[in-house]
């Protein structure tokens, strides 16, 4: 294998990184305040909201049942108007953010519904404010399910941006489109395969490592 | 004045349309000091009772005061003040599982805005009170059930409340926990003075730790008074079949003042035989039987009695002679028996 070819797999492998996590990373900004919104407004939540929930509840579905191909190319116009342009690593982050924050959403709003009511009642009975009960309770009696979540989600747009490669979103997937497919260069996009297998594998190992070291519930 | 009173108390859940009332016009005043206890069956209401005491549920109709203060009128934040001077303890103990021991003690002081040096302090001198000092680091679920909700109890006492709620707190125990939680409880309300109200549906916490009982069915109450006067006259169905229910009868405390108490254990076949009888016979002396318990273990009859021996010394000891002849095990006592616990020496 030639230097240039060395190279570009380099560039795509932080591509693919900087892809995933910038969209894991700003999806969560806003999946997780959504999610701990439809939790709070949810049917077993601390503040009941119907509307509220309903139409989170609404939006989630809705952008969740779109294919992420297709969300792709539909949100070419946003993406342009927000970055500048509709190619590349960044422009790439624009629709895996957009699919990924209503799926972080709905991971946040199982986990903390996960969280024994008890608990919370308890946090109630000793005087704590909703806030305090988000932050100090739901927040920390569910973070081994939060990070299994985090991880999930990471896995999941790794595959994601691959797929932004057949529109030019760059990195391994991209890399893989245009030698394997259009060129025929089997090889290298064996390699590829090969490298996000790898780095799928890294991202659960740490993932399922850190979640079981901070999980104090069965030792 | 009461330091919990609840007027007319009513509480309607809708279920599918329906309207369910959990509790219908219940009244109650519960004094301060005092170990009240609330008893009924499953579904009777005494979890939405209790829960009302602090407001973690909202009554459709009534009053709760505590300290003379109305609930009702009090704004979110006043009431989560009011609260935190109100502890309470859990059947499920509802422990944070990823908070060690000294951390779920803290809990309520740092949210109460405690500064954690001070919290820490007062988490070691809590976990001194329950007798768990060296389990400081554990986590929950290192721990037993009574280790659990000895936690717990620390956590409710942390911010010095004046009441202690608890709710089914020895429901998920095994009778010999259950003794030394209710022991510790009751310890608590000596040395701390804070009023105890105890949900629960077992006869024996009852009689072993209340001063005042109520029972409830099907969200009234049904009867209430000093648990002596409840055992002597049952005069409600329900008090009836909680009674029924009570393996060993229950022994008014006071006339548990005799000259020397002692307690002996049967075992094998010793039960059988009428040794009291016997002894009662030779020394020609009353002897007062003031608890029994036998039962029958594989085939064998074992047993403990409480004695209530005369006031002659010479007598004492030539009866308890007597009784170590005839195989049994004797010792002195201050105790009541313990619910139902059979000890078996070996």
């Amino acid at each position: 294998m030639n230097e240039k070819i060395m190279e570009m797999l380099i560039r795509g492998i932080g591509e693919t990184l900087y892809m995933t996590f910038g969209s894991v990373i700003t999806g969560y900004l806003i999946g997780l305040p959504l999610g701990i919104l439809l939790y709070v407004t949810g049917p077993v939540g601390l503040k009941e909201n119907k509307v509220i929930y309903r139409i989170l509840d609404f939006v989630c579905n809705i952008i969740r049942s779109i294919p992420f191909l297709i969300l792709l190319i539909l949100l070419i116009p946003f993406t342009r108007f927000v970055v500048g342009q509709s190619y590349g690593s960044t422009a790439t982050i624009v629709p895996l953010v957009i699919c990924a924050a209503p799926y972080i959403a709905r991971v946040v709003e199982s986990s903390l519904t996960d969280v024994d009511t008890g608990v919370i009642e308890a946090a109630k009975s000793m005087g704590a404010s909703n806030f305090q009960i988000i932050t100090k309770v739901l927040l920390v009696e569910a973070r081994t399910s939060l990070m299994t979540g985090f991880t999930i989600t990471t896995g999941l747009l790794l595959g994601y941006s691959a797929m932004s490669g057949t529109v030019g979103g760059g990195g391994l997937g991209d890399i893989a489109v245009r030698y394997g497919y259009y060129r025929w260069q089997t090889d290298i996009m064996l390699v590829t395969v090969a490298l996000l297998i790898i780095i799928f594998q890294i991202i659960q190992m740490i993932g399922t490592g850190v979640s079981a070291k901070f999980d104090h519930r069965k030792r | 004045m009461s330091v919990i009173e609840i007027k007319n108390l009513t509480k309607k859940f809708e279920i599918d349309g329906h309207s369910v009332k959990a509790l219908d016009h219940v009244s109650l005043s519960i004094e301060k000091g005092e170990i009240y206890g609330i008893i009924g069956m499953s579904g009777a209401g005494k979890s939405t009772l209790v829960r009302s005491i602090n407001y973690l549920e909202r009554p459709s109709e009534g009053s709760i005061f505590v300290d003379g203060v109305e609930l009702g009128n009090l704004t979110e934040k006043e009431l989560r003040k009011t609260r935190s001077n109100i502890g309470m303890i859990f059947q499920s103990f509802n422990l944070l599982e990823q908070k060690n021991v000294s951390d779920n003690i803290c809990f309520p002081l740092l949210i109460g805005g405690i500064k954690r040096k001070e919290a820490m302090e007062r988490a070691k001198e809590l976990l001194r009170l329950v007798g768990l000092e060296e389990k400081e680091k554990a986590y929950p679920s290192q721990l037993s059930g009574g280790q659990k909700q000895r936690v717990a109890i620390a956590r409710a006492l942390a911010t010095n409340p004046k009441i202690l709620l608890c709710d089914e707190a020895t429901s998920a125990l095994d009778p010999r926990t259950t003794a030394s939680i209710l022991r510790l409880l009751k310890e608590i309300n000596i040395k701390l003075g804070i009023t105890i109200v105890i949900i629960t549906h077992q006869m024996s916490v009852i009689t072993d730790v209340c001063n005042r009982v109520a029972i409830i069915d099907g969200g009234k109450v049904v009867e209430q008074g000093s648990v002596d006067e409840i055992f002597a006259k049952p005069s409600s169905d329900a008090a009836k079949e909680l009674l029924a229910n009570q393996k060993d009868l229950y022994t008014p405390r006071e006339k548990l003042h005799e000259a020397r108490r002692i307690r002996i254990v049967f075992r094998e076949n010793s039960a059988f035989e009428p040794v009291i009888a016997n002894v009662i016979l030779k020394c020609q002396v009353p002897i007062n039987i003031l608890q029994a318990n036998t039962r029958n273990v594989g085939g064998k009859a074992v047993g403990e009695m409480l004695l209530g021996l005369p006031e002659d010394e010479k007598k004492q000891e030539e009866i308890m002679t007597l009784l170590r002849n005839a195989g049994l095990s004797v010792s002195d006592t201050e105790y009541v028996l313990e619910n139902g616990e059979v000890e078996q020496n070996e």
